[in-house]
């Protein structure tokens, strides 16, 4: 991502030396304005989002502070608004995500870093890319017709079987839920995880892979042991970056985590996300409270995502520059 | 063992073929590993040409050439390291105290042949896990923090990490990384070290520590080292193989090689007319 | 020297955790041929003239269609495309041959904040400034909610190829008398349009997916939409309506919808990737 060459001068007379106007006919200094402003056009929307979604989120502000994100009670009839429930299914549903899809991606990043011959590694990484490509009311139509289903008569059951004692599995399993919902999710951030761990890995120095290999390793204790250590901060910016995706997430989630504000141990219940009940009820919402509560949940997720984000990249970052020279552990 | 090693060798060991009945008359004590009809290809390349060479045991085998010479290839067939390339193919035959590693299990060969690479290379680990790496996956039964002053010692580190054992191996200079990476390989004790010129990267105080460091090893482990530097090929090796295009043209005791070389080709190498 | 049951053991693990990678990859890509298969399987059949120019049946009644839902996708886009694309080529220009590294750098945080927002609340900014003010839905604040999303990607994209271009070729033109602009115009675009059109390609191809920007603002329409200031149907969003409806029917057309949508998004992928690697190949952020 990292940009090298520094930009040529421009080439006409050294500014400042003539009138604004005198410049302006001059091409390169149009074309140096023009090009500005749609460059701060970018700046300035960005600002213009973040300051609307402060502006329109004002009454539930006022009216209710911080409580806003402490409160689980959701009853527009009453114009009680709370965050809690929403906050939790967020972070409920992609902590699921997460636990399926980080020993998958990583498993399958192994396999194309390590293993696989360059060139099926470089196929399998185009389909994975054009897994990521695919669009979100996609995986939620698969998640309605196929996952749902699929948990409700048969993974749901065995769980309960099995796990059925621990809290996280207990109560009626209808198929839709947290645990649908997570695993959707995981499905569809596994490509992320794929992706960007597959290019860490290649990029840590083959001396590595090979001084564990020249002391009697096993393939997959080199692997384990040694290359993947030496890519976990890259490894986990892709993680971040995973769940930055996942958080945000709405459509897939909306048609199947079942749409109830609810905050429960168990992983059949159903549930809301942030970004899902804002997308089933903005539409429906009458009254300006309703309507800017659920804008007060967008300015969250915002804030979630945008820390994350900023996260993700740094580690990515950090890992590229390590594995490029001088390495700090 | 030593007076009848040192007998045996100081006659001149040329390149012919060592035919099975040669092997058996130089005692097998004397050559820790025999390299018999080698040749390698990278695919359609071939870049070694019938290499025959015996490494004798408690002593430094220097490996030189001029760029692209196939010396480091050859290096790390005897780890079975050229494995890890997927075209590469080998043929011939590599014996190890008289067995085949070929036809071995090379995670065992593996701890028996370590290898020390050419930029230094340490884990992403503190001091301490560098050098129980190889102890720790092999289940090693002696207790670690022995095994690990021992290694360390013998790499001549102990005095400068030893209050520092459990810091990142990176903070250390590159002088001091290699001579870790030297611990970290002798760990395991293994009988061959390979040495694929370790100091190319390193400033000339670290190298001098180095090449003093690899002369004391010779009783712990047979070594053998790639360098592209004669002048330390001359210092520190016992023997030394002179290889040019993939052919190894001449395979005598160090100082017979550089003041009455036998080839005209080693001679102009070494004189410095090429390479 | 024999093999020991410790180093059996780890031989044994070695095997099977390799296995287990393969095992995660093999699924991970099938995952994309499963839906692919699903949706030919079961929306394959529905796919037919009625589908495409048909407007929707009334609840119950079948043989209707999404051929308001296809127009209005293709309005949408335009206008995303027209928002979109030239705010991020020009914008992508100055940076790189115009700015220095402080604004620079403002900018390019800007868009991958903005890059990194969820799409919904793309949704949220486009309903308050285009449609309550005005008390309507429109095809204009959809449209504008998905070229606010094109944005960074064109930008961020176009930038990087821009740069790619070597500083030989702008020399050389530069020593030849040619003024900056006419050096952008006529050697250095040229020289990197490959990688622009594909990040271009893959913006289109992304927002043409998206739904949840589109529920408040262009909304939905059962009929025809007329211009650009009304409420319009587009293919995501009927597909979420209809898939989560009752009806076999709406499910069948969902089916077939989504199989046009995931179609048409992998194929501008794969002819942006395409186009790509015959192209320079340059490193993907």
């Amino acid at each position: 991502m990292a940009a090298p060459s520094t930009t040529v001068p421009s080439a006409g007379p050294v500014a400042g030396s003539r009138s604004f106007f005198s410049r302006l006919r001059d091409g390169d200094e149009i074309a140096r304005l023009v090009t500005f402003l749609f460059a701060a056009w970018v700046v300035f929307l960005t600002l213009v989002i973040v300051f609307e979604l402060w502006q329109s989120s004002v009454l539930p502000r006022h009216k209710f502070g911080f409580a806003f994100l402490r409160t689980s009670v959701w009853d527009p009839v009453f114009d009680q608004f709370g965050a809690l429930p929403f906050i939790y299914g967020t972070l409920v549903t992609s902590a699921v995500a997460l636990v399926i899809a980080v020993p998958f991606g990583i498993g399958a990043a192994i396999f194309l870093a390590e293993l696989a011959p360059a060139r099926v590694s470089d196929t399998l990484e185009f389909f994975i890319d054009l897994l990521a490509a695919v669009p979100s009311v996609i995986y939620g139509v698969l998640g309605i017709f196929i996952i749902v289903p699929a948990m409700r008569d048969f993974i749901e059951p065995w769980l309960k079987e099995t796990l059925g004692f621990l809290p996280l599995f207990k109560g009626p399993a209808y198929g839709i839920g947290f645990l649908t919902a997570g695993m959707v999710l995981a499905i569809m951030v596994v490509p992320y995880i794929i992706s960007v761990s597959r290019e860490v890995l290649l990029s840590v120095p083959r001396d590595q892979r090979e001084a564990a290999l020249a002391l009697g390793s096993t393939r997959w204790e080199s692997t384990w042991k040694v290359v993947v250590p030496f890519a976990r901060t890259g490894i986990m910016g892709s993680i971040f970056l995973a769940l930055a995706r996942a958080l945000g997430e709405t459509m897939a989630v909306t048609m199947v985590i079942g749409n109830t504000p609810l905050i429960s141990a168990s992983l059949f219940s159903p549930g809301d996300s942030i970004a899902s009940v804002v997308a089933s009820q903005f539409k429906e919402a009458t009254g300006d409270l309703y309507t800017q509560s659920l804008v007060e949940l967008g300015l969250v997720l915002f804030l979630l995502t945008f820390v994350l984000n900023g996260l993700a990249r740094l580690l990515i970052l950090l890992t590229s520059r390590r594995g490029a020279g001088t390495a700090h552990a | 063992m030593h007076a009848s090693v040192r007998q045996a060798v100081s006659v001149n060991i040329t390149p012919p073929v060592i035919t099975a009945a040669g092997r058996e008359a130089a005692a097998p004590a004397d050559l820790r590993m025999t390299i018999s009809k080698v040749n390698f290809w990278y695919g359609a390349k071939q870049t070694l040409f019938n290499i025959n060479l015996g490494i004798a045991t408690s002593k430094v085998t220097a490996l030189i050439g001029p760029s692209g010479c196939g010396k480091s290839t050859l290096l790390r067939t005897l780890d079975r390291m050229h494995e890890t390339v997927r075209h590469a193919r080998l043929e011939g035959e590599i014996l190890l105290d008289g067995n085949n590693i070929l036809a071995q299990d090379v995670t065992l060969l593996r701890r028996r042949v370590g290898m020390v690479f050419q930029r230094p290379n340490p884990f992403p680990k503190s001091i301490f896990d560098n050098v129980a790496y190889g102890l720790r996956i092999n289940g090693s039964k002696t207790p670690l923090a022995d095994a690990v002053e021992k290694s360390l010692r013998h790499a001549a580190l102990w005095e400068e990490v030893k209050d520092h054992l459990h810091k990142s191996a990176y903070e250390l200079s590159g002088g001091q990384q290699q001579r870790l990476c030297i611990a970290r390989a002798l760990a395991v004790e293994p009988e061959v070290l390979l040495l694929d010129e370790p100091c190319s990267a390193l400033d000339p105080i670290s190298t001098a520590k180095i090449e003093e460091l690899l002369v004391q090893l010779k009783d712990l482990c047979t070594i053998v080292t790639v360098t592209h530097n004669m002048q330390q090929a001359a210092r520190i090796s016992d023997f030394t193989a002179f290889l040019l295009n993939g052919q190894l043209i001449e395979f005598n005791p160090t100082p017979h090689l550089f003041t009455t070389p036998s080839d005209p080709r080693t001679e102009a190498y070494i004189t410095g007319r090429f390479g | 020297m024999t093999m020991n049951g410790q180093l059996r053991w780890r031989k044994l693990v070695s095997n099977f955790m390799l296995t287990m990678t393969g095992v995660c990859a093999l699924v991970s890509v099938s995952v994309l041929f499963f839906i692919l298969g699903y949706l030919v399987y079961n929306g394959g059949a529905s796919i037919n003239w009625n589908f495409f120019t048909k407007l929707p049946a009334p609840v119950g009644e079948t043989g209707g269609g999404m051929a308001n839902a296809i127009v209005g996708s293709a309005k949408l886009l335009l206008l995303a495309t027209l928002v979109g694309v030239p705010n991020g080529f020009f914008g992508a220009i100055y940076l790189a041959e115009f700015s220095g590294s402080k604004i620079a750098f403002v900018v390019r945080y800007a868009a991958d904040l903005l890059n990194g927002t969820p799409s919904i609340i793309i949704g949220i900014f486009a309903y308050a400034i285009l449609v309550h003010p005005f008390n309507h839905f429109s095809t204009y604040a959809g449209g504008f909610a998905l070229g606010v999303m094109m944005i960074p990607i064109t930008l961020r994209s176009t930038e990087e190829f821009l740069l790619g271009v070597p500083r030989a070729l702008r020399e050389g033109a530069m020593a030849l008398g040619a003024s900056k602009w006419k050096t952008i115009a006529t050697v250095i675009v040229p020289a990197a349009y490959r990688g622009i059109l594909t990040a271009i390609l893959l913006a289109f191809a992304r927002v043409a997916g998206e739904t949840a920007p589109l529920l408040f603002t262009a909304l939905g329409n059962r009929y025809w939409s007329h211009g650009f200031n009304e409420p319009t149907a587009s293919l995501p969003v009927m597909i979420y309506t209809y898939a989560i409806s009752a009806y076999d029917d709406w499910h069948r057309q969902a089916w077939a919808a989504g199989l046009v949508l995931l179609a048409l998004v992998l194929i501008i992928n794969i002819i942006a990737r395409s186009i790509l690697a015959r192209g320079i190949s340059v490193p993907r952020s």
